[in-house]
């Protein structure tokens, strides 16, 4: 019996302290190693900050170019798959485009109303400068769901912007970098903003499942919503100016929460645009 | 003389071709988690890391996980440090089952893995949602840990026979 133990200890010390040919270090000394780089990491230290920053810079633009042929594999593939769908989406598109002109022509009246009317209550927002930028990684792991833009804090970003594509809001920035930052996806886990359903008006929050698509919490009227009612920014947190589309409500699927299908195809971005809303100043 | 200077070269080269990979993998998340498929996902690095440091560490090197588990953290976001503790948790395991085993066996190997994973998992998720707030998906997990450990048989098969046949090295089996 006391040899058994004996051997579990030689087994274990050699583990952890062997550190074998060509090996700089033992395992514990890494060992020991991460958990400073931890610790000191939670406590906001200089110069751990300065490493994670140069580390960053590095692993983003490597991680940019590592990922280019199994982008372009991936791309090739969407590519085909556009070309096979190209008559059917043509003739969608075109009954399509006859029907959003004639709402485009109501829509011009009922923004300028709106900003009318906001500048009245001292409610409006303008964007700040956008900065438009190209992503360079969509890694995430099957957790968590976040994308690397290749402009920083030396392109004028800054914590909390909020990153559209085309009209359609993606998410905010949580991390900036000097040449890079990154996105918080909608779908992240960790996202949760504050929306309003129309045509109800139902404020509520839009949660990330951490897959592609949302669900609606926080809501009392979840009988009110209808399927394929539209998800609009509610602009209550002051992050986001209200009625930025977001997504729509899939009620084949409606469970308990609500669950949101993204306008936005978050795997298939390729650059985003981003910048901070600002309330006008009042003449 | 010139060739076998050269034999020597390529098989220089070839046997950096796993640390290469780890770098890759870390850097890509070369896991197939951009399928989108909703139950399957697996951590490659970690099959690489635990083969590797059972089998044959030099080809990894205890330091170049530590670095690689840094890029890891940064790629995916986590708390820097995270991975590469994670990393050589798993490098304790295989290294403690090595000085142990006198007649390696798959099975064993993939059943000591299993446990590993578990632990190095569990360990992770607890730090991510308990220390560091993060909200995390336990199914997801269990998912991940799942196909980590079934693909570990296909891998590890994989990586032997690309050490037997192409950097000749016998005794990895």
């Amino acid at each position: 019996m006391e040899t058994g133990r004996d051997d579990f200890v030689i087994a274990i010390r050699s583990a952890f302290l062997k550190k074998g040919a060509q090996q700089r270090f033992s395992l514990l000394s890494l060992i020991l190693f991460s958990i400073i780089f931890l610790l000191l990491g939670s406590f906001n230290f200089k110069a751990i900050d300065y490493l994670k920053i140069a580390l960053k810079e590095i692993a983003y633009r490597s991680s940019f170019i590592v990922s280019a042929p199994e982008n372009l594999l991936k791309n090739s593939y969407i590519l085909v798959q556009e070309h096979l769908n190209l008559y059917e989406e043509n003739e969608n598109n075109k009954s399509e485009l006859v029907e959003l002109r004639s709402k485009d022509l109501l829509n011009e009246f009922i923004i300028l109303e709106n900003k009318r009317l906001k500048d009245i209550v001292a409610d409006y927002l303008v964007e700040s400068e956008m900065v438009i930028a190209k992503v360079l990684s969509d890694k995430g792991s099957p957790f968590l769901k976040s994308i690397i833009i290749n402009k920083g804090s030396k392109h004028g970003i800054s914590l909390g912007m909020v990153a559209m594509e085309e009209q359609y809001l993606v998410g905010k920035i949580v991390e900036v970098n000097y040449l890079s930052s990154r996105i918080l996806l909608l779908s992240d886990l960790n996202s949760k903003i504050p929306v309003t359903v129309e045509p109800n008006g139902i404020l509520s929050i839009l949660s990330g499942t951490g897959e592609d698509h949302g669900v609606i919490q926080y809501s009392k009227r979840y009988e009110d919503i209808k399927n394929q009612s539209i998800v609009y920014t509610s602009g209550t947190s002051g992050l986001f100016k209200s009625g930025i589309p977001v997504g729509v409500i899939n009620k084949n699927v409606l469970n308990e929460e609500g669950k949101v299908e993204f306008f936005s195809d978050f795997s298939q971005l390729k650059f985003v645009k981003v910048f901070s809303f600002l309330k006008s100043e009042s003449e | 003389m010139t060739v076998l200077k050269d034999k020597n070269f390529i098989r220089k080269i070839l046997s950096k071709i796993p640390l290469i990979v780890l770098f890759v993998s870390v850097l890509n998340s070369n896991d197939f988690n951009y399928l989108g498929l909703k139950y399957f996902s697996f951590n490659f690095s970690y099959i690489l890391i635990f083969y590797y440091s059972l089998k044959k560490i030099e080809s990894l090197g205890y330091t170049y996980i530590f670095i690689a588990g840094l890029f890891n953290d940064v790629v995916l976001g986590t708390p820097i440090g995270l991975s590469s503790l994670m990393y050589l948790i798993l490098c304790v395991a295989a290294s403690y089952l090595r000085n142990i085993t006198l007649r390696p066996n798959l099975i064993k190997d993939s059943i000591f893995f299993l446990i590993t994973i578990l632990i190095v998992n569990s360990l992770l998720f607890i730090s991510l949602k308990l220390v560091f707030n993060y909200e995390l998906n336990y199914f997801d997990e269990i998912v991940n840990i799942t196909f980590t450990f079934l693909l570990y048989f296909l891998f590890s098969n994989l990586f032997d026979f690309f050490e037997t046949h192409f950097v000749g090295n016998n005794n990895v089996r």
